[in-house]
């Protein structure tokens, strides 16, 4: 990673003095050192691949690479060091378990375990047919209903979710992408039963479905109509319930899908440039949606390679949304972000290895910054995560938080010649990738072309063969094998949990009022059709206990339905 | 006698799942190893992977499932290629499938079961000694 073309070299610099000290050192110290032992590996690089220097100094940093520029201060333009002045000196992050199983009821009852755990707010996982916008009864959804996650059909399966859970009290975050404005539309109904004001209402939904083409492949409209969705919920949520968190934009699943470190910063970004510029283009003012934008980042095995994306991701959107978008209130420059550490990177061999993998993963998330935090269970590459298993995720962000000291500082690692070369590195192999997106026309064009879709496939091919060769080692996998004792005890889905939510919904659709259902669908197609703002008709049509389905399905003939062209 | 033809194989993803990381590098692994590969992308119906299967005339049907519902979508795969007197269409996959169920999904006919951890050298060996071109052999 060091420099191509220095400048002049004044030997009345430091800097000078400091390269001559260091070829001194590489001839006196370190060529007899070579000599007499060689190093374990020709070359060494991160887990994405990026080549890593034996050493680094100041003489690695950019030409001209000015503390202010870079780093500034905490709280401040660019916000390397962190979005608040006094980081975790203030108050630790969020830690955010994602849960979700099985019905709304037994959900319900792990929420409220995690809650009396001393965790600080909520996270829902939707089973797949919620997520694609199916019913329970659809013939799709066969096998799949409360399997990864919990089946919501209808809003009264949302006020079993939050039963006991008062919404002015928690901030739930919610992983929805397609429908994310109907189970948004949910919630709101279920504050309003709470006589929750929305002005209170806070939390977070995913909404990221940019990514959805790219990487995680849940979606129901082509991209295009679908950001209308995005740009409608902006419009609705800067209006009436300016603590939501409108779009958490998402690398998680990009580099779940097997992208580099540099990929997924870069398509995160892309994404955002995105919606800031659907946001913009439907008649919004930056600052009046840009602060409630926040980001969603994996946290893979390589410590430092970690950090540095997440620092160089703060820098580079503040500068963008300065630069490129106008921006004004700090709060629109500032990158929020939630972690969760990487489940791509856990193994079903020797399970109980992946607690330290995870601890490894949780502490780059905190050392470069992080807003809130997931950590994986152990036994998550088995199956849904037992009690015993999640407690002890949940215990290791604890044990982070209140004994390793790592949160007593800010940025801690700021300034240190090697975090802050790489944080460089990432940002300027980022920007590559953003600027052939900007002339591909965008985000929009770019996966319509099948461009990020394909970048990551081959990076996942790459990686999968370089595990295969064993140039990149797992272990307890492609090293340090061994033969094993029995499995941990994994969360068991009951089949019961499919035929008793077939068996509620039924009862609900028997129950609703169906010729008012009828007229809010009819009413929301309209406004569909009219370019009206679609969140007030779906309030409307869930109230009435529309299924997440019917809205979806409502929408179906005038936004049409996306299919992929697959790239292998 | 003529050389043997080369292996088809279908790649398939059943269901609402879009984790196709899996299905793809295992896809390409496939055709990396000289072996024909026919991806059906995502979201599709058993009905729809088996008629794909018959269509495309492959030797087998390797099915990638990381949504628990391999309980329901494998055996149903099983038994539409049975209706359709294509039984000699092998079945095999991976995913994320807990060891107990995958004793059961082997009882139902399903040849053989990847779990994380697999290499693709592993999988690719254990094709070439367990599947056969279909009309020859049989």
């Amino acid at each position: 990673m060091s420099r191509s073309s220095d400048p002049q070299p004044n030997p009345e610099r430091p800097e000078f003095q400091r390269s001559a000290d260091r070829e001194v050192w590489r001839r006196k110290t370190l060529a007899p050192a070579l000599e007499r032992s060689a190093e374990r590996a020709r070359e060494f690089s991160t887990v994405s691949s990026l080549p890593i220097d034996r050493l680094y100094g100041p003489e690695d940093l950019d030409p001209g690479w000015e503390f202010r520029e870079k780093l500034g201060y905490p709280g401040e333009y660019p916000f390397s060091r962190g979005i608040h002045p006094t980081m975790y000196r203030g108050r630790v992050w969020t830690m955010r378990q994602f849960a979700g199983f099985g019905s709304a009821e037994q959900t319900n009852r792990r929420f409220r375990y995690l809650l009396e755990q001393g965790q600080t707010g909520l996270s829902v996982a939707f089973d797949l047919p919620t997520l694609m916008g199916r019913d329970s009864d659809d013939p799709m959804s066969r096998g799949e209903v409360g399997r990864e996650g919990v089946a919501i059909d209808t809003l009264a399966d949302m006020e079993a979710l939050f039963s006991e859970i008062p919404l002015d009290r928690v901030s739930t975050s919610m992983t929805i992408n397609a429908p994310a404005a109907v189970i948004f539309a949910m919630y709101l109904a279920v504050a309003e039963k709470q006589g929750v004001p929305f002005a209170r209402v806070a939390g977070t939904l995913q909404n990221d479905i940019l990514k959805e083409y790219i990487a995680q492949k849940e979606w129901i409209y082509p991209p295009r109509p679908s950001l209308r969705l995005i740009t409608d919920l902006m419009a609705f949520c800067a209006r009436e319930v300016p603590r939501w968190n409108t779009i958490s934009i998402s690398g998680y699943h990009i580099r779940e899908a097997g992208s580099t470190a540099v990929q997924e910063l870069a398509f995160t970004l892309a994404d955002g440039l995105g919606y800031v510029q659907a946001g913009i283009e439907a008649g919004l003012a930056v600052d009046d949606f840009a602060p409630r934008l926040s980001f969603f980042f994996n946290s893979h095995n390589d410590f430092f390679e970690e950090i540095a994306k997440l620092r160089a991701a703060r820098r580079m959107w503040s500068r963008f949304l300065r630069e490129r978008f106008g921006a004004r209130d700090p709060r629109s420059c500032m990158l929020r972000f939630h972690t969760q550490t990487a489940g791509c990177s856990l193994t079903a061999q020797q399970p109980y290895n992946n607690i330290v993998r995870v601890t490894v993963q949780a502490l780059a998330a905190i050392l470069g910054g992080t807003q809130s935090l997931h950590t994986n269970s152990l036994d998550e590459t088995l199956a849904l995560p037992s009690q015993e298993a999640v407690t002890i995720a949940l215990r290791t962000q604890q044990i982070l938080a209140e004994e390793s000291g790592v949160a007593n500082t800010v940025d801690p690692l700021g300034g240190a010649y090697f975090v802050e070369a790489l944080t460089d590195r990432m940002e300027r192999d980022a920007m590559d990738y953003i600027e052939r997106i900007d002339r591909m026309g965008g985000i929009v064009a770019a996966i319509e072309a099948g461009f990020p879709q394909k970048e990551i496939a081959d990076a996942a091919y790459r990686y999968q063969r370089q595990i295969d060769d064993g140039e990149k080692v797992v272990v307890g996998v492609n090293r340090f094998a061994m033969q094993e004792a029995a499995r941990p005890t994994t969360l068991k889905i009951d089949d019961a949990v499919e035929r008793e939510q077939l068996a509620r919904l039924a009862r609900v659709k028997a129950t609703r009022p169906a010729a008012r259902l009828a007229e809010d669908l009819a009413a929301l197609r309209r406004a569909a059709e009219q370019g009206e703002n679609l969140i007030p008709p779906m309030l409307q049509a869930v109230r009435d206990y529309a299924t997440v389905g019917e809205v979806s399905a409502a929408l179906i003939p005038v936004f049409g339905t996306y299919r992929e062209v697959s790239v292998l | 006698m003529s050389e043997e033809r080369r292996l088809r194989l279908l790649v398939g993803k059943v269901g609402l799942d879009g984790h196709d990381r899996g299905a793809k590098i295992i896809a390409r692994a496939f055709r990396d190893a000289g072996f024909e590969v026919v991806y059906t992308g995502l979201h599709q119906t058993p009905e729809m992977v088996v008629q794909t299967a018959i269509q495309e005339d492959v030797d087998a049907v390797s099915l990638s499932i990381l949504s628990g519902a391999h309980n329901y979508l494998f055996p149903r795969v099983l038994e539409l290629l049975r209706e359709k007197r294509a039984e000699d269409i092998v079945v095999f996959g991976g995913g994320i499938i807990p060891e107990e169920d995958i004793e059961t999904l082997k009882a139902g006919g399903v040849l053989e079961i990847f779990t994380p951890g697999a290499s693709t050298d592993r999988v690719v060996e254990w094709v070439r000694s367990h599947i056969h071109p279909r009309k020859l052999s049989a």
